[in-house]
């Protein structure tokens, strides 16, 4: 087969979503549709800080992520970059973050 | 007040937010359940440091006042107190005295008396400056040690209050309660805590209905009721077709947290890893296990916000599909041709002012993160110039005028004509603020930070 389309981690949650946690942090939770799907998006050789740092632009050392295998739930959580409505700020409730981290393809299988 | 023990409290959560509205039904049917107490959350810093640094609520009076007037006829009505957080958005003493006239006129019109108490939360700047010679302001992550300058630049100044200053005002008769800024949580939290619950259920309670119907099936379709008992906790939903599921419950604990398993309250911290969430039925849930630490210092987080400058904002807009075609190297034109015209014309060097310039439709919100690449179909282009004053930050984006209008990219050799969205193209925004504070302050007592005084509001009869 040809040109497949990779698979995203998007593809395997039924919601993901972004929201400030406060005015100074970011948290952001993958819904996986099942447990397989958790099993994939809590794995750390995938999706670990270092992952999340690269595709945020933040200090992996500042990433914390909280896996929870009783609701198929992986959350993401660090400092927000750019300052909450300054000049530089294009998303108030950083309600549309969570966009990288859903297109992220997962390994192929 | 009456401060009889009882064996469970019935703490009914009409809304997330008051003025967003709830059918009227649902408030009927919690009573009828049997709630003891109403709380219902004013605020939040969710929506920026505007409302907190000018002092200005977010939502607009007659839909406070709409909520307000079912929710004090209730409490009136069955003898329950109705207990109100964060007033005002942001909790300054103004928000708190905005929702006090509100409620006034409400019980005037309707002819009642109620026992109104107005808890205020707003710091002074002298105050703290003690306490932080104290060495007793601490930085909560990822902010720095306070500095005196910050704690002084500050337009207005809040503590979160926990569910102290409301036990104290109930118990001193309250029957409505005006908070000024409170944790979220404390609202809820107070009259079953007053009434002897345990601090861990009720907590845990407390943060799943803070945005009251989130935790069910249909959160547009009204609030919750959470029973709270020696045990733990109950929940339901206001509306009899709707459902709380466990899934959707322990989910709750995800929403606007840093991290799900722990919160910290001025008292100590909920911990929820051992909670355990039960179905009961196709709709109430049953929770247990959740446990609270009492802190060694009882502790009240500040918030605070500055003026960063003064905005003006102009938005046009790009359909040729030959200049999107080009579009980063036009907005690296325009930033160059920007700042050049702004020094030619008013002397302004790059540190003397700022601007923004995002490409909507292309990659405004994500910037250099956006994953995806191509060229947009077209592009709303927004110019925000922030400088020291207004006049200044208006004079730039007027002077951006012509280039937001017929600026060509590096290769075309003609002029083209781009689409403003409104005339004039610009818009003053007025001050610019930012939250500065995320500190603590060890407290004497948790409720000296806090002012509480009393009105009979209606003054019929």
């Amino acid at each position: 087969m040809a040109e497949t389309v990779p698979t995203t981690l998007g593809d395997l949650a039924y919601e993901v979503r972004s929201k400030n946690a406060g005015p100074f942090w970011v948290t952001m939770e993958l819904f996986l549709r099942d447990a397989d799907g958790y099993r994939i998006a809590a794995d750390e050789a995938f999706l670990d800080e270092g992952t999340v740092a690269r595709l945020y632009g933040v200090d992996e050392a500042d990433v914390q992520i909280f896996r929870i295998p009783s609701l198929n739930v992986v959350k993401i959580s660090f400092p927000r970059p750019v300052g909450q409505a300054s000049l530089r700020d294009r998303d108030v409730h950083s309600g549309q973050h969570h966009v990288p981290l859903a297109v992220l393809p997962v390994p192929a299988t | 007040m009456d401060n009889e023990r009882v064996d469970q409290v019935k703490v009914l959560a009409p809304t997330g937010m008051l003025g967003a509205g709830f059918p009227e039904a649902t408030i009927e049917r919690g009573l009828a359940l049997g709630a003891d107490v109403i709380s219902v959350d004013g605020g939040s810093t969710d929506s920026g440091p505007h409302y907190l640094g000018a002092s200005q609520p977010k939502t607009t009076r007659a839909a406070v006042a709409r909520d307000l007037r079912v929710l004090l006829k209730a409490a009136a009505g069955a003898g329950i107190p109705l207990i109100v957080g964060s007033c005002g958005t942001s909790g300054t003493d103004s928000g708190v005295d905005w929702v006090a006239g509100i409620v006034a006129d409400i019980l005037a019109a309707e002819g009642l008396r109620l026992r109104v108490a107005r808890i205020y939360s707003e710091q002074d700047t002298g105050a703290l400056l003690e306490r932080l010679d104290e060495g007793r302001i601490h930085p909560l992550p990822p902010l720095g040690p306070l500095e005196a300058e910050t704690l002084q630049s500050c337009t207005h100044i809040v503590g979160a209050m926990g569910h102290e200053p409301i036990v104290a005002a109930l118990q001193a008769g309250a029957q409505v309660v005006l908070a000024g800024r409170a944790t979220d949580t404390a609202i809820a939290a107070a009259h079953p805590l007053m009434k002897g619950m345990p601090a861990g259920p009720t907590w845990h309670a407390a943060k799943i209905i803070e945005c009251g119907g989130q935790c069910t099936s249909d959160p547009r379709s009204g609030g919750v009721l959470a029973t709270i008992d020696a045990d733990g906790f109950t929940i339901e939903p206001l509306d009899p077709t709707v459902a709380c599921t466990p899934t959707l419950v322990a989910a709750h604990m995800l929403y606007e947290t840093v991290n799900p398993f722990e919160m910290r309250e001025p008292d100590g911290t909920l911990d929820v890893r051992e909670a355990v969430y039960t179905a009961l039925d196709d709709r109430t849930v049953r929770v247990e296990g959740s446990r609270f630490h009492v802190a060694d210092q009882h502790t009240i987080k500040l918030e605070g916000a500055r003026i960063t400058g003064y905005e003006t904002m102009s938005f046009s807009a790009i359909r040729d599909p030959r200049i999107l075609a080009d579009i980063d190297d036009w907005a690296a034109l325009m930033r160059t041709m920007i700042r050049q015209r702004v020094a030619q014309t008013i002397g302004l060097g790059d540190d003397e002012y700022a601007f923004d310039l995002r490409l909507y439709g292309h990659n405004a919100i994500l910037g250099h993160l956006d994953p995806a690449v191509g060229p947009p179909r077209e592009v709303g282009v927004m110019l925000l110039v922030s400088a020291p004053d207004q006049s200044t930050a208006t004079a730039v984006a007027k002077i951006a005028n012509p280039l937001m209008l017929h600026l060509p990219t590096p290769d075309m050799d003609y002029l083209p004509s781009l689409a403003f969205a409104t005339s004039p193209a610009e818009v003053e925004r007025g001050p610019a603020y930012e939250f500065v504070l995320n500190h603590v302050v060890d407290t004497l007592t948790p409720t000296d930070m806090f002012r509480t005084e009393f009105e009979e509001a209606s003054h019929h009869g």
